[in-house]
């Protein structure tokens, strides 16, 4: 039976896109939806540190200092919730995991996201390298809140926005692709807005 | 006694508005008629959709408000500024506009005189509803269950269905209220956030036994059950329905 | 105190759509610490989907995951389900 129509109802979601920003199936908002699978995280950041490790010459490690000493640059992104809600033009600040990645020896295709409360999440490698992936701790002019993912955070906003792991510990580079937390359960693999891969099989 | 009961698969089914009276200033409750509505126990919700013309759609749980009977299913939602649905809701919606609805949810959350007392009931602004529907249960069924009603509300005009308690307290029913904003002269009430010192006093005490359901915002919800426990009343004993951080 | 969680209650509706009993008065039994309880007091996450998740100890029992005019369950970190007929 299809859905009825509520007459009036037009929800929250407006904002007028520019054509060509907005992809298929998805509505603008000016809010910003906190969405979470787990209780928000608390370490303390004499505790946060972030690592590099998997199938890697050399396993790296920062802590928050370390984190923080490294170049930082302002990224202005659209991103998408598979949940259908899309925010244009965020703004953040953060590291480029091209910085964290750089010089390193891998023969990895694959990078699991890991973060605290267990959740993960998988990409190609070659889809957070070249410019496509932050690890940001700054939003919209402060530091990035807990609700929102801070300390820190993935973007990798071209992707599906589940692809940009809250409250991010590390990269674990791997040979093998190893589906994460939201992936082994409906939601598609690879996860690209533009070709509306929301779940299995699309 | 109110537990599972084969119920065939839930869907959404077509749910058009009977009449839309206003509680408070901002509180509206809407009663639905929906055809084939199985019935539904006190403390259960129902989910609602919303469907714009572009295909959109919006989904919320509201609590039943209304005791269980016939087809008609009451729904009290508070206007939130910014929302997306409660604005429709309390706002737009029509005598016969139609949504649609899933439910009755819950066999947790619910209470019938047959499951007896006695009852602690704390609920914090529109947490009130699931708590009414088993007041007006507990009412039509005429049972004498020692049931204490304690709502938090932020002032006396804010009071949802204020006056229908007015009327339905006494004998056994106690109804307690405590304003956290702003307070009429002489009022001689609870005028704070329910705390343990208020739960101790309201009652029943943990040796009684009670039955406690609470609902409202988290936050509420969070602070009353941590209170409860630390009076010694058991966990198990406390049944909770958390509305998220707005309490929508 | 995590201001999002709700309780298990609130999935009730996605339950009751391919379980045709009651499902918040049923039981699970939590896979990491072996704490059981009704899914009604369970702790519930939205994210990408609905995540329920025991009070006691935080372990993932339940994903549910709708869309496509699919749905998804993963129960691997329940380890057993009761359900009163």
């Amino acid at each position: 039976m299809p859905p009825i129509i509520s007459r009036g109802f037009g929800g929250r979601r407006r904002g007028d896109a520019p054509p060509g920003r907005v992809p298929p199936g998805q509505y603008v908002t000016r809010d910003f939806p906190v969405l979470s699978a787990g209780p928000t995280p608390r370490t303390p950041l004499e505790r946060w540190d972030f690592s590099v490790t998997g199938e890697v010459d050399e396993p790296r490690r920062w802590t928050w200092e370390e984190f923080r000493a490294l170049p930082a640059e302002e990224v202005t992104a659209d991103i998408h919730c598979v949940t259908k809600w899309t925010k244009l033009d965020t703004v953040w600040r953060g590291v480029s995991v091209d910085t964290l990645l750089e010089g390193i020896g891998t023969a990895a295709g694959y990078v699991i996201q890991f973060s605290d409360g267990g959740y993960t999440t998988n990409l190609p490698l070659a889809d957070v390298r070249g410019g496509k992936a932050w690890v940001v701790f700054g939003y919209g002019g402060g530091p990035l809140e807990p609700q929102h993912g801070g300390p820190a955070r993935m973007l990798v906003p071209h992707l599906y926005f589940w692809k940009s792991a809250k409250w991010v510990r590390g990269l674990r580079l791997q040979a093998a692709d190893e589906p994460g937390f939201w992936e082994v359960n409906g939601y598609h693999n690879y996860g690209d807005p533009w070709r509306e891969q929301r779940y299995w099989g699309d | 006694m109110a537990g599972t009961t084969v119920l065939g698969r839930l869907t959404w089914q077509a749910a058009t508005v009977a009449g839309v009276a206003a509680e408070t200033p901002r509180v509206t409750t809407i009663a639905f008629d929906v055809p084939g509505w199985p019935g539904h126990q006190a403390g259960q919700h129902v989910d609602v959709r919303l469907t714009a013309a572009d295909g959109y759609q919006a989904e919320r749980s509201y609590s039943i408000a209304s005791a269980p009977g016939g087809t008609r299913v009451e729904l009290t939602v508070v206007h939130i500024d910014d929302g997306e649905v409660s604005p429709y809701l309390t706002g737009e919606l029509r005598r016969g506009d139609q949504i649609e609805l899933r439910g009755p949810v819950g066999g947790y959350f619910v209470w019938a005189p047959g499951d007896g007392g006695p009852l602690l009931l704390a609920a914090g602004g529109s947490g009130v509803a699931p708590l009414m529907a088993m007041v007006r249960l507990r009412a039509a069924a005429g049972s004498a269950v020692d049931t204490r009603l304690l709502v938090s509300s932020r002032s006396w005009e804010e009071i949802i269905y204020r006056e229908e308690l007015e009327r339905l307290a006494g004998g056994r029913l106690t109804v307690v209220h405590t304003l956290t904003a702003s307070a009429p002269p002489g009022w001689a009430g609870y005028a704070r956030r329910v705390d343990a010192g208020m739960l101790a006093q309201v009652g029943p005490g943990p040796a009684e036994r009670p039955r406690v359901y609470v609902c409202g915002p988290t936050p509420f919800v969070e602070a009353v059950a941590e209170a409860l426990v630390g009076l010694g009343h058991q966990p198990q004993a406390i049944k909770t329905e958390r509305f998220g951080p707005t309490g929508s | 105190m995590d201001e999002l969680m709700l309780d298990g209650n609130a999935a009730g509706g996605v339950l009751g759509e391919v379980f045709a009993v009651e499902m918040t008065t049923a039981t699970m039994m939590c896979g990491g610490c072996g704490a059981a309880g009704p899914v009604g007091a369970m702790h519930l996450f939205r994210g990408a989907g609905i995540v329920l998740r025991c009070p006691q100890c935080d372990n993932a029992l339940v994903k549910i995951t709708e869309g496509g005019g699919r749905m998804w369950f993963d129960f691997g970190g329940m380890q057993t389900l009761e359900i009163p007929m």
